[in-house]
């Protein structure tokens, strides 16, 4: 029997989630379908975590309208759908006074694309703000708007409130066929072939090709991987603000940034990748980035890297987000080549693109849709007081699993029974930060494994780390 | 607030072992704060035997080891929280741990003793590259894995590493029907103790590869295979000795790192070789009351050696419960010249015990050198070695009469020299 939907979001990343939320405050019934065997497996599960300010991008770009609506909206959404954000500013480092120009340059498009705040500083001002930065800093750009966002988290907050509002999730789904009819879409997975009047590609590197199913306009996205380090959160003070390099001769340089959670992270380069499932990390990689980012930061403390890894870029050749309505293809919608500034871009890409499919479709907003949701508890971030009182309420979250990250059991159990939940060991990871820390999981991998098997009751022998082929135990 | 003479983080080996002592030395009011569900620690994990010649002359499998220190525990009545982690320690010995029972709890400790351990080396700190499948596991964990919980977590092993978990490691899965194809090791020499490269890998026909690292990680989902390149004296990988092998896990024994991150939130000064505290010959941090020992303070290859520098733990906090006073004037102690770390690093004469001793490791394989220990600029100690390795933990004895009858001492000095 095939499913009936009135839309089937094909992509459980940000943009998925962000626009199957979106579209979920509509009166549409919406299916997200995944390759993964989760939410926010593919480029949201490797990226910076940065909420651009939006000066980047070419002015009158869809880049550049999606990126400034967007950080204004994952600044609103971190408090009603409770992720981790903060406003930490950004700057743009330029390291030879020759290249100045180009600083202005860039702050002029700042000023065009509608930024607020946005300040050039001598050398004397970027080093009084930033300490740790290279002597050589002769200027920078500072958006003081920039800011950090736990990629995980917002694409769980997007699901869930998705979920919340009727929306459903297949997992393990790709789609294989897609194929016009007179009412809509056949959406062919392996497990199932659902019907949907209106079809949202948010297949990030996969966009093409599910693109080209339907259409006969030319897309070609090229996966452009990007090597990151991340340190111990003991050093994730050493800088306070993301810090950019002016792009020029040496290329757009990388970044140094404290994440969300304190941790510093360093990267990413970029490497043009033919295989659109490589995200293997490389020895020159490493040590491009390495190179890159001691221009910005001389003294990293490279012996605190805690993990590194590689993510990939869905660029367009086109070189900016493809968004909306295919031409030839009526009730095709797409949301792709979302690469840099994607994760600030998504809730504005979800809210735009919503209202089109909308339009399309006829359908009224939904009188009361549920617009807040609350994350998992960050128990070990509460007060003692109210952290005895929530562990009174329920024990499991006195019990600690992981101990670098001072993640109890209960949030994992919460992790799990979230819908849509974790499955894997990646994705309780995602939810919570299990596993996250200084010892990258080998105190609690063995717990937390207990406790996924005992939820969701399989042996713990089936108990994998992302996909069914990643299971940890032999039989 | 609840208030406790001692307080002792980590019910493994060195903490029950410090807990023993204080008590024997006269302290009633101890309370020993466990993370794990049972006491023992890492013993519990360790089910191969070797434990214990030392101490009780017998050779005992890791949880017989643990069991004995448990039953002095349980006999001399010393409190144990179970499933409870320290969250924080104040400098003024203030410390907050969480339970199911009771919640968050704040205690003032009279003196705490560290007795935290280690953690292993994960993956992410190697910068191996590759992908990141399943079936890498460090060493540790898959002991814990196979040995606590029954499970298998590979048939196809490699091991980079050879640390001494990791060599244990290679027999363990050997003897559970696993294929160990080989083990890589980036020194020229190994990292762990040379009875268990005859016991754990020659015994079985395992190769050991010194000068050897992984240069690739294939499989997208679970591990398929591993890449080993030969790498030149300055540790990097060498094109063209690539060597492909396949296997459906790699074990990591690439070292161990103290877990200091209490001891840095207490404000406690950390030694950049051990990574552990900086402690004077009573085992005593920079931050008065609290002293560390056993793998929180450096890392030991012999659970004996942690039994007995926990027992002076014990010791000297009972004495500072009872109002020794600070140390006068410590005298540091300088690792040169091949020795890599001392601990304790530094010594206060007027109040240390009749002899102290101290514990270090070399940085490269030596043949017939000596190992000599000045005062000053004068060569008080010279000991013969026909070999030390950095897998090996070396000690010297101090002894308090040979510092008095020097007269004062500035600093002393341990080095490796060629015999004179």
């Amino acid at each position: 029997m095939t499913e009936q939907f009135d839309v089937c979001v094909i992509g459980g990343g940000v943009v998925g989630c962000a626009v199957a939320r979106a579209l979920s405050y509509y009166q549409l019934s919406v299916c997200v379908v995944e390759k993964e065997e989760d939410i926010a497996s593919g480029t949201t599960k490797a990226n910076s975590g940065i909420v651009h300010a939006g000066y980047d991008a070419k002015p009158g770009s869809v880049k550049a309208r999606m990126n400034v609506r967007g950080a204004a909206l994952v600044r609103q959404l971190s408090q009603t759908l409770d992720f981790p954000y903060r406003q930490n500013g950004s700057l743009v480092v330029c390291f030879n006074a020759a290249d100045l120009p180009a600083l202005q340059e860039l702050y002029e498009r700042g000023l065009q694309n509608g930024v607020q705040d946005l300040r050039l500083l001598n050398a004397e001002e970027v080093r009084a703000l930033e300490p740790a930065l290279s002597a050589a800093a002769a200027g920078a750009l500072y958006a003081p708007t920039a800011g950090v966002v736990c990629p995980f988290g917002m694409t769980q907050a997007f699901a869930e409130n998705a979920a919340a509002n009727g929306a459903v999730f297949r997992f393990l789904a790709p789609v294989t066929a897609l194929a016009a009819d007179e009412t809509g879409y056949m959406v062919t997975t392996p497990g199932t072939t659902l019907h949907a009047r209106a079809v949202v590609n948010a297949a990030g590197v996969y966009a093409d090709r599910i693109h080209a199913m339907v259409s006969r306009i030319p897309m070609h996205i090229t996966p452009r991987k990007g090597e990151y380090m991340l340190m111990d959160r003991e050093v994730g003070d050493l800088v306070t603000r993301t810090i950019f390099q002016l792009p020029g001769k040496q290329g757009k340089g990388v970044l140094v940034a404290p994440t969300v959670h304190g941790n510093l992270l360093v990267g990413p380069n970029a490497q043009d990748e033919p295989d659109k499932e490589n995200t293997a990390t490389t020895a020159s990689g490493t040590a491009d980035v390495r190179q890159k980012a001691l221009r910005s930061v001389p003294d990293l403390p490279w012996n605190k890297v805690i993990t590194g890894f590689a993510g990939l870029r869905a660029h367009e050749d086109g070189d900016d987000f493809i968004v909306g309505e295919a031409p030839d293809a009526p009730g095709f919608f797409n949301a792709a080549g979302i690469e840099s500034p994607g994760l600030t871009a998504a809730p504005a890409i979800g809210e735009w693109l919503a209202g089109q499919v909308a339009a399309r479709l006829g359908a009224a907003p939904k009188a009361n849709p549920i617009t807040t949701r609350r994350g998992i508890p960050r128990v070990a971030e509460l007060p003692p007081a109210e952290r005895s009182k929530l562990i009174a309420q329920n024990p499991a979250y006195g019990v600690i699993v992981c101990r670098c990250e001072s993640i109890s059991e209960g949030e994992i159990v919460d992790a799990i029974h979230r819908t849509p939940g974790a499955v894997s060991m990646d994705g309780i990871k995602r939810r919570v930060r299990q596993g996250m820390g200084r010892c990258q999981a080998g105190f609690c991998t063995p717990a937390a494994m207990a406790i996924l098997a005992r939820e969701l009751a399989i042996p713990v022998t089936r108990v994998t780390k992302n996909r069914p082929g990643s299971e940890l135990i032999k039989e | 607030m609840q208030y406790h003479d001692l307080v002792i983080i980590g019910g493994g080996p060195a903490g029950l072992a410090a807990a023993v002592a204080a008590r024997q030395a006269g302290v009633q009011d101890i309370l020993v704060i466990e993370r794990d569900e049972r006491l023992g620690g890492i013993l519990n994990q360790c089910i191969h035997n070797g434990f214990g010649l030392h101490t009780f002359h017998e050779e005992l499998t890791g949880p017989e080891y643990a069991a004995r220190y448990e039953q002095q525990v349980r006999e001399l009545g010393i409190p144990c929280l179970l499933r409870t982690i320290v969250a924080d320690i104040s400098p003024k010995r203030e410390i907050l741990y969480v339970n199911a029972q009771e919640g968050a709890v704040t205690l003032q400790a009279g003196a705490v003793i560290l007795a935290m351990g280690c953690r292993e080396r994960p993956r992410g700190a190697l910068g191996l590259p590759g992908y990141r499948p399943a079936g890498i596991f460090t060493a540790g964990t898959a002991q814990r894995l196979m040995n606590m919980e029954g499970q298998l977590v590979g048939r196809r092993v490699v091991i980079l590493g050879s640390g001494d978990i990791g060599l244990i490691m290679a027999r363990r899965m050997t003897l559970e029907g696993a294929q160990v194809q080989v083990v890589a090791e980036l020194m020229p020499y190994s990292g762990g103790l040379n009875r268990n490269i005859v016991q754990c890998l020659q015994d079985y026909g395992i190769p050991l590869k010194l000068s050897h690292t992984v240069t690739a990680i294939h499989g997208k989902h679970r591990v398929t295979g591993v890449t080993l390149s030969a790498v030149g004296p300055d540790r990097r990988p060498i094109p063209g000795t690539e060597e492909t092998y396949e296997c459906d896990t790699l074990l990591l024994s690439c070292g161990l790192l103290p877990e200091n991150e209490l001891s840095k939130a207490a404000g406690i000064s950390l030694d950049r070789v051990t990574g552990g505290p900086v402690v004077n010959d009573r085992l005593e941090t920079d931050c008065p009351g609290v002293f560390a020992c056993g793998n929180v303070l450096h890392v030991h290859d012999l659970v004996d050696y942690v039994s007995e520098e926990a027992a002076r733990a014990g010791r000297n906090a009972a004495a500072f419960l009872s109002g020794a006073g600070a140390a006068a004037a410590p005298i540091p102690l300088a690792a040169q010249q091949g020795v890599r770390y001392t601990v304790p690093q530094c010594i206060d004469p007027a109040r240390m015990d009749d002899s102290v001793t101290v514990r270090f490791r070399v940085a490269d394989v030596y043949r017939d050198r000596c190992l000599t220990v000045y005062y000053d600029d004068t060569p008080v100690k010279r000991q013969k070695k026909r070999a030390m390795a950095p897998g090996e933990m070396e000690q010297v004895v101090i002894t308090k009469q040979s510092l008095l009858e020097h007269g004062p001492v500035s600093r002393i000095t341990l080095c490796v020299e060629d015999p004179a």
